[in-house]
Protein backbone atom coordinates (compact mmCIF):
# COMPACT_ATOMS: atom_id res chain seq x y z
CA UNK A 1 0.00 0.00 0.00
CA UNK A 2 1.52 3.33 -0.98
CA UNK A 3 1.77 5.97 1.67
CA UNK A 4 -0.17 9.13 0.92
CA UNK A 5 2.59 11.28 2.32
CA UNK A 6 6.13 10.00 2.40
CA UNK A 7 8.66 12.53 3.66
CA UNK A 8 12.25 11.37 3.99
CA UNK A 9 14.94 13.37 5.79
CA UNK A 10 13.42 16.64 4.69
CA UNK A 11 15.24 19.85 5.49
CA UNK A 12 14.16 23.33 4.54
CA UNK A 13 16.33 26.37 4.89
CA UNK A 14 15.18 29.94 4.30
CA UNK A 15 18.23 32.17 4.01
CA UNK A 16 19.49 32.09 7.61
CA UNK A 17 16.59 30.20 9.15
CA UNK A 18 16.51 26.43 9.33
CA UNK A 19 12.75 25.87 9.26
CA UNK A 20 12.85 22.07 9.10
CA UNK A 21 15.71 19.71 9.91
CA UNK A 22 15.79 16.08 8.86
CA UNK A 23 12.07 15.41 9.17
CA UNK A 24 10.73 12.01 8.14
CA UNK A 25 6.99 11.47 8.33
CA UNK A 26 4.55 9.04 6.75
CA UNK A 27 0.80 9.28 6.48
CA UNK A 28 -1.06 6.12 5.46
CA UNK A 29 -4.37 6.04 3.61
CA UNK A 30 -7.25 6.80 5.96
CA UNK A 31 -4.95 7.77 8.81
CA UNK A 32 -5.44 10.89 10.90
CA UNK A 33 -2.22 12.52 12.01
CA UNK A 34 -1.96 15.61 14.17
CA UNK A 35 1.08 17.79 13.71
CA UNK A 36 1.82 19.79 16.84
CA UNK A 37 4.28 22.50 17.63
CA UNK A 38 4.68 26.08 18.76
CA UNK A 39 4.31 28.95 16.34
CA UNK A 40 7.31 28.82 14.05
CA UNK A 41 8.07 25.16 14.78
CA UNK A 42 7.77 24.39 11.05
CA UNK A 43 4.21 23.08 10.71
CA UNK A 44 3.15 25.43 7.93
CA UNK A 45 6.51 24.98 6.20
CA UNK A 46 5.90 21.23 6.06
CA UNK A 47 2.45 21.88 4.58
CA UNK A 48 3.88 24.18 1.94
CA UNK A 49 6.41 21.49 1.05
CA UNK A 50 3.67 18.88 0.73
CA UNK A 51 1.71 21.25 -1.52
CA UNK A 52 4.78 21.81 -3.63
CA UNK A 53 4.78 25.59 -3.10
CA UNK A 54 8.39 25.32 -1.99
CA UNK A 55 11.06 22.71 -2.65
CA UNK A 56 13.01 21.11 0.19
CA UNK A 57 16.69 22.02 0.41
CA UNK A 58 17.40 18.38 1.32
CA UNK A 59 15.48 15.13 1.41
CA UNK A 60 12.47 14.09 -0.58
CA UNK A 61 8.69 14.11 -0.38
CA UNK A 62 6.19 12.18 -2.42
CA UNK A 63 2.42 12.46 -2.42
CA UNK A 64 0.80 9.12 -3.28
CA UNK A 65 3.91 8.45 -5.31
CA UNK A 66 3.81 11.77 -7.20
CA UNK A 67 6.04 14.81 -6.91
CA UNK A 68 4.52 17.57 -4.74
CA UNK A 69 2.98 20.33 -6.84
CA UNK A 70 2.56 18.13 -9.93
CA UNK A 71 -0.94 18.00 -11.40
CA UNK A 72 -1.35 14.40 -10.23
CA UNK A 73 -0.31 15.31 -6.67
CA UNK A 74 -2.58 18.35 -6.64
CA UNK A 75 -5.50 16.11 -7.51
CA UNK A 76 -4.74 14.06 -4.41
CA UNK A 77 -4.38 16.90 -1.88
CA UNK A 78 -6.89 19.39 -0.56
CA UNK A 79 -5.80 22.27 1.58
CA UNK A 80 -7.32 24.52 4.20
CA UNK A 81 -4.93 27.32 5.22
CA UNK A 82 -4.93 28.73 8.73
CA UNK A 83 -6.37 31.99 7.57
CA UNK A 84 -8.45 32.36 4.48
CA UNK A 85 -10.90 35.09 3.57
CA UNK A 86 -13.22 34.06 0.78
CA UNK A 87 -14.61 36.82 -1.46
CA UNK A 88 -17.25 38.51 0.70
CA UNK A 89 -19.53 39.17 -2.21
CA UNK A 90 -19.96 35.53 -3.14
CA UNK A 91 -22.39 33.12 -1.51
CA UNK A 92 -21.23 30.00 0.25
CA UNK A 93 -22.43 27.86 -2.61
CA UNK A 94 -20.61 29.98 -5.20
CA UNK A 95 -17.36 29.66 -3.25
CA UNK A 96 -17.62 25.88 -3.08
CA UNK A 97 -18.69 25.66 -6.71
CA UNK A 98 -15.67 27.73 -7.73
CA UNK A 99 -13.20 25.33 -6.10
CA UNK A 100 -15.21 22.33 -7.28
CA UNK A 101 -14.77 23.48 -10.87
CA UNK A 102 -11.08 24.15 -10.42
CA UNK A 103 -10.69 20.62 -9.09
CA UNK A 104 -12.87 19.20 -11.83
CA UNK A 105 -15.35 17.81 -9.31
CA UNK A 106 -18.86 16.76 -10.23
CA UNK A 107 -21.70 19.28 -9.90
CA UNK A 108 -23.58 17.19 -7.34
CA UNK A 109 -20.50 17.20 -5.16
CA UNK A 110 -21.13 20.83 -4.18
CA UNK A 111 -24.48 20.08 -2.62
CA UNK A 112 -23.09 16.95 -0.97
CA UNK A 113 -20.26 18.71 0.83
CA UNK A 114 -22.47 21.65 1.84
CA UNK A 115 -24.80 19.09 3.33
CA UNK A 116 -21.94 17.38 5.11
CA UNK A 117 -20.73 20.56 6.80
CA UNK A 118 -24.33 21.60 7.53
CA UNK A 119 -24.26 24.77 5.50
CA UNK A 120 -27.13 23.98 3.17
CA UNK A 121 -29.49 26.53 4.71
CA UNK A 122 -26.90 29.29 4.70
CA UNK A 123 -25.40 28.32 1.33
CA UNK A 124 -27.15 31.04 -0.62
CA UNK A 125 -26.20 33.80 1.77
CA UNK A 126 -23.14 35.95 1.22
CA UNK A 127 -19.97 34.89 2.96
CA UNK A 128 -19.73 38.23 4.80
CA UNK A 129 -22.79 37.29 6.83
CA UNK A 130 -21.16 34.04 8.01
CA UNK A 131 -19.96 33.51 11.58
CA UNK A 132 -16.41 32.37 12.29
CA UNK A 133 -17.53 28.77 12.74
CA UNK A 134 -19.50 28.85 9.48
CA UNK A 135 -16.53 30.26 7.59
CA UNK A 136 -14.36 27.49 8.95
CA UNK A 137 -16.93 24.91 7.85
CA UNK A 138 -17.07 26.58 4.44
CA UNK A 139 -13.31 26.24 4.28
CA UNK A 140 -13.66 22.56 5.08
CA UNK A 141 -16.40 22.17 2.45
CA UNK A 142 -14.07 23.69 -0.11
CA UNK A 143 -11.38 21.20 0.91
CA UNK A 144 -13.72 18.21 0.89
CA UNK A 145 -15.11 18.83 -2.57
CA UNK A 146 -13.73 16.52 -5.23
CA UNK A 147 -13.05 13.58 -2.90
CA UNK A 148 -9.42 14.28 -2.06
CA UNK A 149 -7.25 11.46 -0.74
CA UNK A 150 -5.40 13.76 1.64
CA UNK A 151 -6.78 16.67 3.65
CA UNK A 152 -4.20 19.19 4.82
CA UNK A 153 -5.70 21.34 7.55
CA UNK A 154 -3.61 24.13 9.04
CA UNK A 155 -4.84 24.88 12.55
CA UNK A 156 -8.44 24.22 11.57
CA UNK A 157 -9.89 24.61 15.05
CA UNK A 158 -8.06 27.65 16.37
CA UNK A 159 -10.56 30.27 17.43
CA UNK A 160 -13.52 27.91 17.40
CA UNK A 161 -15.69 27.46 20.46
CA UNK A 162 -15.56 23.99 22.08
CA UNK A 163 -18.84 22.87 20.55
CA UNK A 164 -17.86 23.85 17.00
CA UNK A 165 -14.49 22.26 17.57
CA UNK A 166 -16.06 19.00 18.60
CA UNK A 167 -18.32 19.13 15.58
CA UNK A 168 -15.31 19.79 13.38
CA UNK A 169 -13.51 16.69 14.64
CA UNK A 170 -16.62 14.59 14.09
CA UNK A 171 -16.65 15.71 10.47
CA UNK A 172 -13.00 14.88 10.05
CA UNK A 173 -13.45 11.47 11.66
CA UNK A 174 -16.27 10.81 9.22
CA UNK A 175 -14.09 11.77 6.28
CA UNK A 176 -11.22 9.56 7.37
CA UNK A 177 -13.57 6.62 7.81
CA UNK A 178 -14.15 6.85 4.09
CA UNK A 179 -10.45 6.37 3.47
CA UNK A 180 -9.28 9.99 3.23
CA UNK A 181 -6.06 10.71 5.11
CA UNK A 182 -6.00 13.77 7.32
CA UNK A 183 -2.93 15.72 8.35
CA UNK A 184 -3.84 18.59 10.61
CA UNK A 185 -1.80 20.98 12.68
CA UNK A 186 -2.62 22.35 16.07
CA UNK A 187 -1.11 24.38 18.87
CA UNK A 188 -1.65 21.88 21.61
CA UNK A 189 -2.71 18.38 22.45
CA UNK A 190 -5.62 19.46 24.61
CA UNK A 191 -7.23 21.14 21.63
CA UNK A 192 -7.14 17.86 19.74
CA UNK A 193 -8.97 16.09 22.55
CA UNK A 194 -7.15 12.92 21.54
CA UNK A 195 -9.17 12.63 18.36
CA UNK A 196 -6.40 11.58 16.00
CA UNK A 197 -4.75 8.23 15.43
CA UNK A 198 -1.25 9.59 15.66
CA UNK A 199 0.51 12.63 16.99
CA UNK A 200 3.70 14.12 15.58
CA UNK A 201 5.39 16.93 17.45
CA UNK A 202 7.76 19.43 15.87
CA UNK A 203 10.18 21.43 17.94
CA UNK A 204 12.29 24.07 16.23
CA UNK A 205 12.02 22.24 12.93
CA UNK A 206 12.82 18.78 14.28
CA UNK A 207 10.40 15.93 14.72
CA UNK A 208 10.67 15.07 18.42
CA UNK A 209 7.77 12.66 18.74
CA UNK A 210 5.71 10.54 16.39
CA UNK A 211 3.29 7.94 17.62
CA UNK A 212 -0.15 7.19 19.05
CA UNK A 213 -1.09 9.36 21.99
CA UNK A 214 -0.95 6.51 24.55
CA UNK A 215 2.55 5.68 23.40
CA UNK A 216 3.67 9.27 23.79
CA UNK A 217 2.21 9.39 27.29
CA UNK A 218 4.12 6.25 28.10
CA UNK A 219 7.29 7.60 26.52
CA UNK A 220 7.15 10.87 28.41
CA UNK A 221 6.67 8.97 31.67
CA UNK A 222 5.59 12.08 33.48
CA UNK A 223 5.05 11.89 37.23
CA UNK A 224 1.61 11.40 38.65
CA UNK A 225 0.37 13.95 41.12
CA UNK A 226 -1.14 12.75 44.36
CA UNK A 227 -2.83 15.24 46.62
CA UNK A 228 -3.82 14.23 50.08
CA UNK A 229 -6.16 16.25 52.26
CA UNK A 230 -5.38 15.56 55.87
CA UNK A 231 -7.85 15.53 58.73
CA UNK A 232 -7.83 18.55 61.03
CA UNK A 233 -4.51 18.94 62.75
CA UNK A 234 -2.98 15.87 61.12
CA UNK A 235 -1.27 17.59 58.18
CA UNK A 236 2.09 17.61 59.93
CA UNK A 237 2.13 13.89 60.62
CA UNK A 238 0.83 13.03 57.14
CA UNK A 239 3.60 15.13 55.63
CA UNK A 240 6.18 13.46 57.79
CA UNK A 241 4.92 10.04 56.74
CA UNK A 242 4.62 10.37 52.95
CA UNK A 243 6.88 13.34 52.15
CA UNK A 244 6.13 15.69 49.30
CA UNK A 245 5.18 19.30 49.79
CA UNK A 246 2.58 21.03 51.87
CA UNK A 247 0.47 23.19 49.60
CA UNK A 248 -1.72 24.70 52.28
CA UNK A 249 -2.58 24.08 55.87
CA UNK A 250 -4.59 20.99 55.14
CA UNK A 251 -3.07 19.28 52.08
CA UNK A 252 0.09 17.53 51.04
CA UNK A 253 1.04 17.11 47.40
CA UNK A 254 3.59 14.77 45.95
CA UNK A 255 4.68 13.54 42.55
CA UNK A 256 5.64 9.98 41.86
CA UNK A 257 6.62 7.84 38.91
CA UNK A 258 3.94 5.58 37.53
CA UNK A 259 5.57 2.51 38.97
CA UNK A 260 5.46 3.93 42.47
CA UNK A 261 1.83 4.92 42.39
CA UNK A 262 0.33 1.85 44.04
CA UNK A 263 2.98 1.65 46.72
CA UNK A 264 2.36 5.23 47.79
CA UNK A 265 -1.38 4.87 47.62
CA UNK A 266 -1.32 1.88 49.93
CA UNK A 267 0.87 3.84 52.31
CA UNK A 268 -1.68 6.63 52.30
CA UNK A 269 -4.51 4.27 52.95
CA UNK A 270 -2.51 2.94 55.86
CA UNK A 271 -2.74 6.36 57.51
CA UNK A 272 -6.39 5.67 58.21
CA UNK A 273 -8.44 8.53 59.64
CA UNK A 274 -5.59 11.00 59.37
CA UNK A 275 -6.49 11.28 55.68
CA UNK A 276 -9.72 12.88 54.61
CA UNK A 277 -9.44 12.65 50.84
CA UNK A 278 -7.02 11.58 48.10
CA UNK A 279 -6.87 12.99 44.58
CA UNK A 280 -4.79 11.26 41.92
CA UNK A 281 -4.12 13.11 38.65
CA UNK A 282 -2.44 11.62 35.61
CA UNK A 283 -0.44 14.04 33.47
CA UNK A 284 -2.71 16.11 31.26
CA UNK A 285 -2.39 16.16 27.48
CA UNK A 286 -0.99 19.66 27.76
CA UNK A 287 1.74 18.46 30.10
CA UNK A 288 2.67 15.64 27.73
CA UNK A 289 2.81 18.14 24.88
CA UNK A 290 4.90 20.57 26.93
CA UNK A 291 7.27 17.76 27.78
CA UNK A 292 7.99 17.04 24.11
CA UNK A 293 7.82 20.53 22.71
CA UNK A 294 10.18 21.87 25.38
CA UNK A 295 12.25 18.68 25.63
CA UNK A 296 11.39 18.29 29.28
CA UNK A 297 13.50 21.32 30.18
CA UNK A 298 10.59 23.01 31.80
CA UNK A 299 9.83 21.05 34.90
CA UNK A 300 6.24 20.44 35.70
CA UNK A 301 5.51 23.01 38.32
CA UNK A 302 5.36 21.73 41.82
CA UNK A 303 4.46 24.55 44.11
CA UNK A 304 5.33 24.46 47.75
CA UNK A 305 3.58 27.05 49.73
CA UNK A 306 4.62 27.60 53.30
CA UNK A 307 1.96 27.25 55.88
CA UNK A 308 1.55 30.40 57.85
CA UNK A 309 -1.10 29.31 60.26
CA UNK B 1 -9.25 25.86 -20.11
CA UNK B 2 -11.87 24.90 -17.57
CA UNK B 3 -9.99 26.82 -14.90
CA UNK B 4 -9.64 29.92 -17.09
CA UNK B 5 -13.39 30.16 -17.66
CA UNK B 6 -14.21 29.49 -14.00
CA UNK B 7 -11.82 32.17 -12.77
CA UNK B 8 -12.97 34.71 -15.38
CA UNK B 9 -16.64 34.11 -14.58
CA UNK B 10 -16.00 34.53 -10.86
CA UNK B 11 -14.12 37.80 -11.41
CA UNK B 12 -17.03 39.16 -13.44
CA UNK B 13 -19.49 38.06 -10.77
CA UNK B 14 -17.44 39.75 -8.06
CA UNK B 15 -17.16 42.88 -10.23
CA UNK B 16 -20.91 43.02 -10.56
CA UNK B 17 -21.58 42.30 -6.90
CA UNK B 18 -19.17 44.76 -5.35
CA UNK B 19 -20.57 47.47 -7.60
CA UNK B 20 -17.21 47.97 -9.26
CA UNK B 21 -18.81 47.97 -12.68
CA UNK B 22 -21.63 50.32 -11.69
CA UNK B 23 -19.29 52.71 -9.93
CA UNK B 24 -16.77 52.96 -12.75
CA UNK B 25 -19.56 53.22 -15.34
CA UNK B 26 -21.04 56.10 -13.37
CA UNK B 27 -17.69 57.86 -13.07
CA UNK B 28 -17.11 57.57 -16.82
CA UNK B 29 -20.69 58.60 -17.55
CA UNK B 30 -20.52 61.63 -15.23
CA UNK B 31 -17.33 62.94 -16.79
CA UNK B 32 -18.56 62.11 -20.27
CA UNK B 33 -21.86 63.93 -19.75
CA UNK B 34 -20.06 67.02 -18.50
CA UNK B 35 -17.98 67.00 -21.68
CA UNK B 36 -21.07 66.36 -23.80
CA UNK B 37 -22.95 69.27 -22.30
CA UNK B 38 -19.99 71.64 -22.40
CA UNK B 39 -18.83 70.44 -25.79
CA UNK B 40 -22.15 70.86 -27.55
CA UNK B 41 -21.97 74.65 -27.48
CA UNK B 42 -18.99 75.14 -29.79
CA UNK B 43 -19.71 72.01 -31.78
CA UNK B 44 -23.17 73.11 -32.75
CA UNK B 45 -22.03 75.91 -35.05
CA UNK B 46 -19.38 74.27 -37.17
CA UNK B 47 -19.81 71.63 -39.82
CA UNK B 48 -18.36 68.86 -37.73
CA UNK B 49 -20.80 66.48 -36.16
CA UNK B 50 -21.41 67.22 -32.48
CA UNK B 51 -20.95 63.54 -31.59
CA UNK B 52 -17.53 63.53 -33.23
CA UNK B 53 -16.45 66.48 -31.11
CA UNK B 54 -17.65 64.66 -28.05
CA UNK B 55 -15.73 61.54 -29.07
CA UNK B 56 -12.60 63.67 -29.38
CA UNK B 57 -13.11 65.00 -25.87
CA UNK B 58 -13.89 61.58 -24.50
CA UNK B 59 -10.75 60.04 -25.94
CA UNK B 60 -8.72 62.60 -23.99
CA UNK B 61 -10.72 61.70 -20.91
CA UNK B 62 -10.03 58.01 -21.57
CA UNK B 63 -6.29 58.54 -21.52
CA UNK B 64 -6.54 59.52 -17.86
CA UNK B 65 -9.51 57.59 -16.51
CA UNK B 66 -9.34 54.21 -18.23
CA UNK B 67 -5.77 53.37 -17.14
CA UNK B 68 -6.72 54.42 -13.61
CA UNK B 69 -9.78 52.20 -13.52
CA UNK B 70 -7.78 49.35 -15.06
CA UNK B 71 -4.99 49.61 -12.49
CA UNK B 72 -7.50 49.81 -9.64
CA UNK B 73 -9.05 46.59 -10.95
CA UNK B 74 -5.79 44.71 -11.27
CA UNK B 75 -3.47 45.80 -8.45
CA UNK B 76 -5.26 43.49 -5.98
CA UNK B 77 -5.34 40.46 -8.30
CA UNK B 78 -2.32 38.57 -6.95
CA UNK B 79 -1.12 40.47 -3.85
CA UNK B 80 -4.66 40.63 -2.47
CA UNK B 81 -5.22 36.92 -2.96
CA UNK B 82 -1.94 36.15 -1.22
CA UNK B 83 -3.05 38.44 1.63
CA UNK B 84 -6.39 36.71 1.97
CA UNK B 85 -5.00 33.20 1.58
CA UNK B 86 -7.13 32.34 -1.42
CA UNK B 87 -4.22 32.17 -3.87
CA UNK B 88 -2.86 29.17 -1.94
CA UNK B 89 -6.19 27.44 -2.36
CA UNK B 90 -6.31 28.12 -6.08
CA UNK B 91 -2.71 27.03 -6.56
CA UNK B 92 -3.30 23.90 -4.48
CA UNK B 93 -5.90 22.84 -7.05
CA UNK B 94 -4.78 21.42 -10.38
CA UNK B 95 -4.80 24.74 -12.27
CA UNK B 96 -1.69 26.15 -13.91
CA UNK B 97 -0.49 29.55 -12.80
CA UNK B 98 -0.72 30.81 -16.36
CA UNK B 99 -4.40 29.86 -16.47
CA UNK B 100 -5.01 31.72 -13.21
CA UNK B 101 -3.62 34.89 -14.69
CA UNK B 102 -5.35 34.56 -18.05
CA UNK B 103 -8.65 33.82 -16.29
CA UNK B 104 -8.33 36.91 -14.15
CA UNK B 105 -7.32 38.96 -17.17
CA UNK B 106 -10.35 37.92 -19.22
CA UNK B 107 -12.63 38.59 -16.26
CA UNK B 108 -11.18 42.01 -15.54
CA UNK B 109 -11.20 43.05 -19.19
CA UNK B 110 -14.86 42.03 -19.39
CA UNK B 111 -15.63 44.10 -16.28
CA UNK B 112 -13.86 47.09 -17.79
CA UNK B 113 -15.49 46.62 -21.18
CA UNK B 114 -18.94 46.62 -19.60
CA UNK B 115 -18.16 49.78 -17.63
CA UNK B 116 -16.74 51.62 -20.65
CA UNK B 117 -19.61 50.51 -22.89
CA UNK B 118 -22.20 51.77 -20.44
CA UNK B 119 -20.46 55.02 -19.60
CA UNK B 120 -19.49 56.07 -23.11
CA UNK B 121 -22.43 54.40 -24.79
CA UNK B 122 -24.97 56.40 -22.82
CA UNK B 123 -22.95 59.61 -23.18
CA UNK B 124 -22.67 59.02 -26.94
CA UNK B 125 -26.39 58.47 -27.30
CA UNK B 126 -27.14 61.56 -25.24
CA UNK B 127 -24.86 63.63 -27.49
CA UNK B 128 -26.44 62.08 -30.57
CA UNK B 129 -30.01 62.85 -29.62
CA UNK B 130 -29.32 66.14 -27.83
CA UNK B 131 -28.19 67.46 -31.19
CA UNK B 132 -31.30 66.24 -32.93
CA UNK B 133 -29.63 63.17 -34.32
CA UNK B 134 -27.13 63.32 -37.11
CA UNK B 135 -25.16 61.04 -39.31
CA UNK B 136 -25.09 57.49 -38.00
CA UNK B 137 -21.39 57.34 -38.91
CA UNK B 138 -20.74 59.47 -35.83
CA UNK B 139 -21.97 56.59 -33.68
CA UNK B 140 -19.33 54.38 -35.23
CA UNK B 141 -16.88 56.83 -33.68
CA UNK B 142 -18.37 56.07 -30.28
CA UNK B 143 -17.98 52.35 -30.93
CA UNK B 144 -14.36 52.86 -31.97
CA UNK B 145 -13.74 54.82 -28.79
CA UNK B 146 -15.26 52.07 -26.65
CA UNK B 147 -13.22 49.38 -28.41
CA UNK B 148 -9.94 51.25 -28.24
CA UNK B 149 -10.57 52.27 -24.60
CA UNK B 150 -11.08 48.62 -23.75
CA UNK B 151 -7.77 47.73 -25.39
CA UNK B 152 -6.08 50.56 -23.49
CA UNK B 153 -7.68 49.28 -20.29
CA UNK B 154 -6.53 45.71 -21.02
CA UNK B 155 -2.98 47.04 -21.34
CA UNK B 156 -3.01 48.64 -17.94
CA UNK B 157 -4.74 45.63 -16.39
CA UNK B 158 -1.86 43.48 -17.61
CA UNK B 159 0.71 46.01 -16.40
CA UNK B 160 -1.09 46.16 -13.04
CA UNK B 161 -0.60 42.40 -12.67
CA UNK B 162 3.16 42.91 -12.83
CA UNK B 163 2.87 45.25 -9.85
CA UNK B 164 0.52 42.88 -8.07
CA UNK B 165 2.68 39.78 -8.58
CA UNK B 166 5.91 41.54 -7.61
CA UNK B 167 4.92 42.41 -4.04
CA UNK B 168 3.24 40.51 -1.24
CA UNK B 169 1.25 43.34 0.35
CA UNK B 170 -1.86 44.81 -1.21
CA UNK B 171 -0.93 48.28 0.04
CA UNK B 172 2.44 48.19 -1.72
CA UNK B 173 0.77 46.95 -4.89
CA UNK B 174 -1.69 49.86 -4.73
CA UNK B 175 1.13 52.37 -4.34
CA UNK B 176 2.95 50.80 -7.30
CA UNK B 177 -0.21 50.97 -9.41
CA UNK B 178 -0.68 54.67 -8.69
CA UNK B 179 2.98 55.31 -9.49
CA UNK B 180 2.59 53.52 -12.84
CA UNK B 181 -0.49 55.59 -13.65
CA UNK B 182 1.19 58.86 -12.70
CA UNK B 183 4.23 58.04 -14.78
CA UNK B 184 2.45 56.73 -17.86
CA UNK B 185 -0.27 59.32 -18.29
CA UNK B 186 1.11 62.46 -16.62
CA UNK B 187 4.87 62.56 -16.12
CA UNK B 188 5.75 60.85 -19.41
CA UNK B 189 3.94 63.49 -21.47
CA UNK B 190 5.45 66.28 -19.42
CA UNK B 191 8.91 64.86 -20.04
CA UNK B 192 8.24 64.65 -23.79
CA UNK B 193 7.01 68.22 -23.79
CA UNK B 194 10.15 69.27 -21.96
CA UNK B 195 12.23 67.46 -24.57
CA UNK B 196 10.45 69.28 -27.38
CA UNK B 197 11.06 72.64 -25.73
CA UNK B 198 14.70 71.92 -24.91
CA UNK B 199 15.66 70.76 -28.39
CA UNK B 200 15.17 73.99 -30.33
CA UNK B 201 16.49 72.74 -33.67
CA UNK B 202 13.66 70.22 -33.93
CA UNK B 203 16.01 67.27 -34.10
CA UNK B 204 14.34 65.64 -31.10
CA UNK B 205 10.89 66.30 -32.54
CA UNK B 206 11.81 64.61 -35.84
CA UNK B 207 13.73 61.58 -34.64
CA UNK B 208 13.18 60.29 -31.13
CA UNK B 209 9.92 61.99 -30.22
CA UNK B 210 7.58 60.08 -32.57
CA UNK B 211 8.97 56.77 -31.34
CA UNK B 212 8.69 57.80 -27.72
CA UNK B 213 5.11 58.85 -28.37
CA UNK B 214 3.98 55.50 -29.75
CA UNK B 215 6.08 53.71 -27.14
CA UNK B 216 3.67 54.85 -24.45
CA UNK B 217 0.39 52.91 -24.85
CA UNK B 218 -1.66 55.83 -23.55
CA UNK B 219 -0.19 58.23 -26.11
CA UNK B 220 -0.54 55.64 -28.86
CA UNK B 221 -4.21 55.34 -27.95
CA UNK B 222 -4.62 59.11 -28.20
CA UNK B 223 -2.85 59.13 -31.58
CA UNK B 224 -5.13 56.46 -32.92
CA UNK B 225 -8.32 58.22 -31.87
CA UNK B 226 -7.12 61.62 -33.05
CA UNK B 227 -6.09 60.34 -36.46
CA UNK B 228 -9.39 58.52 -36.78
CA UNK B 229 -11.23 61.72 -35.98
CA UNK B 230 -8.94 63.58 -38.36
CA UNK B 231 -10.33 61.45 -41.11
CA UNK B 232 -13.66 62.99 -40.26
CA UNK B 233 -11.98 66.40 -40.55
CA UNK B 234 -12.28 67.91 -37.13
CA UNK B 235 -8.68 68.90 -37.21
CA UNK B 236 -6.41 68.45 -34.26
CA UNK B 237 -2.83 69.45 -33.79
CA UNK B 238 -1.71 66.11 -32.44
CA UNK B 239 -3.28 64.10 -35.21
CA UNK B 240 -1.84 66.50 -37.75
CA UNK B 241 1.59 65.14 -37.03
CA UNK B 242 0.35 61.70 -37.95
CA UNK B 243 2.21 61.50 -41.22
CA UNK B 244 5.56 61.89 -39.44
CA UNK B 245 4.88 59.08 -37.01
CA UNK B 246 6.39 55.60 -37.27
CA UNK B 247 3.00 54.06 -36.73
CA UNK B 248 -0.10 55.84 -37.88
CA UNK B 249 -3.80 55.16 -37.72
CA UNK B 250 -4.83 51.72 -36.61
CA UNK B 251 -1.19 50.60 -36.51
CA UNK B 252 -0.53 52.82 -33.50
CA UNK B 253 -2.82 50.51 -31.50
CA UNK B 254 -0.06 47.91 -31.90
CA UNK B 255 1.66 49.64 -29.00
CA UNK B 256 -1.01 48.91 -26.35
CA UNK B 257 -1.47 45.41 -27.77
CA UNK B 258 2.26 44.73 -27.52
CA UNK B 259 2.33 46.11 -23.97
CA UNK B 260 -0.57 43.84 -23.04
CA UNK B 261 1.39 40.83 -24.23
CA UNK B 262 4.49 42.01 -22.36
CA UNK B 263 2.46 42.63 -19.21
CA UNK B 264 0.82 39.21 -19.27
CA UNK B 265 4.07 37.44 -20.11
CA UNK B 266 6.06 39.18 -17.42
CA UNK B 267 3.43 38.79 -14.71
CA UNK B 268 3.05 35.08 -15.52
CA UNK B 269 6.82 34.76 -15.29
CA UNK B 270 6.82 36.45 -11.87
CA UNK B 271 3.78 34.51 -10.65
CA UNK B 272 5.52 31.23 -11.46
CA UNK B 273 8.21 32.22 -9.00
CA UNK B 274 5.84 33.27 -6.24
CA UNK B 275 6.02 30.96 -3.23
CA UNK B 276 2.64 31.35 -1.55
Amino acid sequence: MTEIVKARNVSMKFKAVEALTDVSLDVSPGEQVALLGHNGAGKTTLFRLILGFIKPTAGSISIAGFAPGSDAARRVVSYLPEQVAFPKMLTGREVVRFYARLKGAAREDVQAVLDKVELVEAADRRVDTFSKGMRQRLGLAQALVGNPRLLLLDEPTSGLDPLSRQHFYELIADVSRRGCSVLLSSHGLSELEAKTDRVAILRKGRLVADGPLAELQHQADLPIRIRVRAAAGAVGSVHAEIGGGRINCASVELYCARGDKMRILSKISGLGTQVEDVDVASPTLDEVYRYFSNNGIEQIQRGEIQCTA
Amino acid sequence: MHGVITIAATEIRIGLRNRWIILSSLILLAFALILVLLGSAPGGEVKTDAVTVVVASLSTLSVYLVPLIALLLSFDAIAGEIDRGTLQLVLASPVSRGSVLVGKFLGHVAVLAIAVSFGYGIAGLVAFFANGGGEAVALIGVGRLIASSTILGATFIAIGYIASASVRQTGTAAALAIAIWLFAVVLYDLALLGGLLASQDGFFARTVFPWLLVFNPADAFRLYNMSAIDALAVGSNLGGAGSALPLSGLASMLSPVAWTAIGLGLSTFILKRVRP
